[in-house]
């Protein structure tokens, strides 16, 4: 009790103990996440988002999306069953920030790629209820509307690859022309499939007279879970 | 605390505690009611109005700032002011900065609700506001630590009172918490997105060891320290035990900061951190019940003021909510609990127990304290009134977190039920229809306590004019202290 009598009459001591004690929890738990090799399997197919996927990830997080919609599947019979294999580290590696999300107001959306039709998400996003009578979703017909601003796809690229995802020269110096091929009609889209294997390439929105934000969103959603092949994933190299 | 012995003789800086006063219970009823009408959306979705601006997704990161960072964060601001001054018989050192540090967290509350409304978010819970908004709050919170710290240093006192141990540990944490988990890379100088630094599993566990002690040390650690300096002056005894105190305040804050992980039960987050996680939030049990047998036995020999004192009845009905959520945390951090309760209702009932009970009725009762003193009245408008918003509000609450509570159990459940052909029993669909009676409850006990918090509003304002109720004043103990 000694000590605590000179740090109840020592303010910059008694803060720099707090400081000390208060830092300990984190730096146990959170620093060997980044040096433990077990901790994100190695897993074949995951790529960085496609430019206009990444967009119509920036509109999901602008509207909260994970307020009501988890992105991470618990290896539970259930949930396997709902919403298939469970969520892998190795598959939010590139998500700055993550969207596991915390609360299944509205279904897990982690592998709703291709689950539904692109019709559907549309009809969906306007008026939920019209497909679902029950959703207590809001509407987005806004999305459909509204022309997709992202006229700086490239700085986008850049500081991502600041924070570590490998976006390659090729991929930065080619972001804005990827953004507008992949939702075209009938586009060339040889030189985004090249560099973004397995991307979708379409108009989503049913509207291909206006790249929109609702174009952007479906691009988005139409490949979440869709990159990693489970058929040659083996999880007991990963138990950890 | 013969604080009144020597009034005399320091000049406190009072009316930066005033304005911080008329702040909290503002935006108190505002987080209030932007709960009461998200919770309205999920109830009747007809109520998201079809405008981008006013969607569930856009208006709850609005209800949670409101409630945790504009409501409790001018609490925390305003007592913080109060009590150090008092408990150090000093003034608050740094003259305007004080001023700068009230006035620069109201711009930031203001600046962050309007980035979520027009669609600006990081979209990490409760770290929702861009990079430039919290740029401003960094240099907000360094200077809020100066002003802090530098009227401890120069107090008349020979100890640092146990209520400024926990507003200190409460600031210094949340700087660090905010720092580390909004580090981020900005698309351009010039525009609001920016990239988290940090991805997947790096990026969830730092938002969770954030996101637990946002809880840990702004709604809990804070608060302890108002509970240590309101519960004692309402009662007018000695807290119950220093060195319950000293091992309440070491072990909490050590403890604390490993929780995190308990959100992450069962993700692709290791195992090993998960289960971490949950051993510390289990032995947090000890502290957290430790500091609440602290602050109610505090009324040891005055129990009899409970029956006559409304004010003194909301902090120790405040203090129960504490204990009563923080067995509960423990419970749900438990793997197996957590496999039931993780994405439904159940967690959002377990934070209002907390929010509503536990820091929403100590800040109405620090604030039920203060404004008589801060104004020198006699006493409060009206006891009757306080008497009001007790019961109203407690009724309130007890509807919203009953209702959550069958309603995460009911969906969890239903998630989990397979028919005798061993096919999942239920639809998605089917489980959101089955919420709808409980979402309904749930706005009638979030009606009842905007109702409540309205009553204090008016309450107060009586006070602020100087008005007197024409009631029997059994034992005028607020005002016995604000003389």
């Amino acid at each position: 009790m000694s000590f605590q009598k000179t740090m109840e009459k020592n303010s910059i001591l008694l803060t720099i103990v707090t400081l000390i004690v208060v830092s300990i929890g984190g730096i146990v738990e959170i620093a060997p996440l980044f040096y433990l090799e077990s901790t994100i399997e190695k897993v074949k197919g995951m790529r960085p988002y496609s430019p206009l996927e990444l967009a119509g990830r920036n509109i999901y997080i602008r509207e909260g999306c994970y307020t009501c919609h988890s992105q991470m599947i618990r290896p539970f019979r259930d949930e396997a069953e709902r919403y298939g294999h469970y969520s892998l580290a190795a598959e939010s590696m590139y998500d700055h920030p993550f969207q596991w999300g915390s609360k299944r107001t509205g279904p897990d959306l982690a592998r709703v790629g291709g689950r539904y039709s692109d019709e559907w998400h549309v009809a969906h996003m306007k008026e939920p209820q019209s497909v679902v009578p029950e959703s207590v979703m809001p509407p987005y017909a806004f999305l459909a509307s509204k022309p997709l601003a992202m006229d700086d796809a490239a700085a986008h690229l850049k500081a991502l690859r600041i924070t570590g995802v490998p976006y390659t020269d090729e991929m930065i110096a080619n972001a804005q022309a990827d953004l507008t091929v992949q939702a075209e009609a009938d586009g060339d889209y040889d030189d985004l499939l090249a560099r973004y294997p397995k991307a979708q390439t379409r108009d989503f929105d049913g509207n291909p007279n206006m790249l929109s934000e609702m174009d952007a969103l479906i691009a988005y959603l139409q490949m979440l879970g869709t990159l990693v092949d489970f058929a040659d994933y083996d999880p007991t190299a990963d138990y950890r | 605390m013969s604080d009144r012995a020597v009034a005399d003789t320091v000049t406190y800086n009072e009316s930066v505690v005033k304005v911080g006063a008329i702040a909290t219970m503002f935006w108190g009823v505002i987080g209030f009611v932007a709960g009461l009408y998200i919770a309205a959306q999920l109830a009747w979705p007809v109520l998201n109005l079809g405008l981008e601006w006013t969607t569930f997704g856009r208006l709850r990161p609005v209800h949670t700032s409101a409630v945790i960072f504009a409501f409790g964060g001018t609490a925390l601001l305003t007592t913080s002011f109060y009590v150090v001054q008092r408990t150090c018989r000093a003034s608050l050192w740094g003259g305007p900065l004080a001023w700068i540090v009230l006035w620069g967290y109201q711009i930031f509350i203001v600046m962050a609700a309007l980035s979520y409304v027009l669609g600006y978010s990081q979209s990490k819970e409760y770290a929702e506001p861009e990079w430039w908004i919290d740029l401003w709050l960094t240099v907000v919170w360094v200077l809020y630590l100066l002003v802090f710290l530098g009227t401890i240093i120069k107090r008349r006192e020979p100890h640092i009172y146990v209520a400024n141990w926990f507003y200190l540990a409460f600031i210094v944490t949340v700087a660090m918490l905010h720092i580390v988990n909004n580090l981020a890379i900005p698309v351009s100088l010039t525009g609001a997105k920016s990239y988290s630094l940090f991805a997947g599993v790096q990026d969830a566990l730092t938002q969770w060891w954030y996101g637990h002690n946002a809880v840990g040390f702004f709604l809990t650690a804070g608060f302890l320290g108002m509970m240590y300096y309101f519960i004692p002056k309402q009662v007018d005894r000695p807290v119950y035990s220093y060195r319950l105190s000293v091992v309440h305040f070491w072990s909490l804050i050590f403890l604390y900061i490993w929780a995190g992980p308990h959100h992450l039960h069962y993700t692709a987050l290791p195992q090993w951190a998960q289960t971490l996680g949950m051993t510390f939030s289990v032995m947090l049990w000890m502290p957290s019940w430790g500091g609440m047998i602290n602050g109610i036995m505090t009324l040891s020999g005055a129990w009899d003021k409970l029956r006559t004192d409304p004010v003194l009845r909301m902090m120790v009905v405040a203090v129960a909510f504490y204990g009563m959520s923080t067995f509960e945390g423990p419970v749900m951090s438990i793997r197996a609990v957590n496999a039931l309760s993780h994405y439904t209702d159940w967690t959002i009932g377990h934070v209002h127990s907390g929010a509503l009970g536990w820091v929403g009725f100590i800040s109405f009762g620090a604030l039920y304290y203060l404004v008589p003193a801060l104004w020198k009245r006699q006493r409060l408008y009206s006891l009757k009134l306080v008497n009001l918003h007790f019961w109203v509000s407690t009724i309130g609450i007890v509807l919203y977190i009953t209702a959550m509570w069958i309603s995460g159990i009911l969906q969890g459940l239903m998630w989990r039920a397979y028919d005798s052909l061993g096919f999942l029993e239920y639809s998605f669909a089917e489980t959101v229809e089955a919420m709808h009676p409980f979402y309904v409850i749930r706005v009638i006990g979030g009606a009842l306590f905007v109702l409540g918090s309205l009553v204090m509003a008016y309450n107060l304002w009586r006070t602020v004019k100087g008005d007197l109720a024409d009631e029997a004043v059994p034992v005028p103990a607020a005002a016995a202290a604000g003389a």
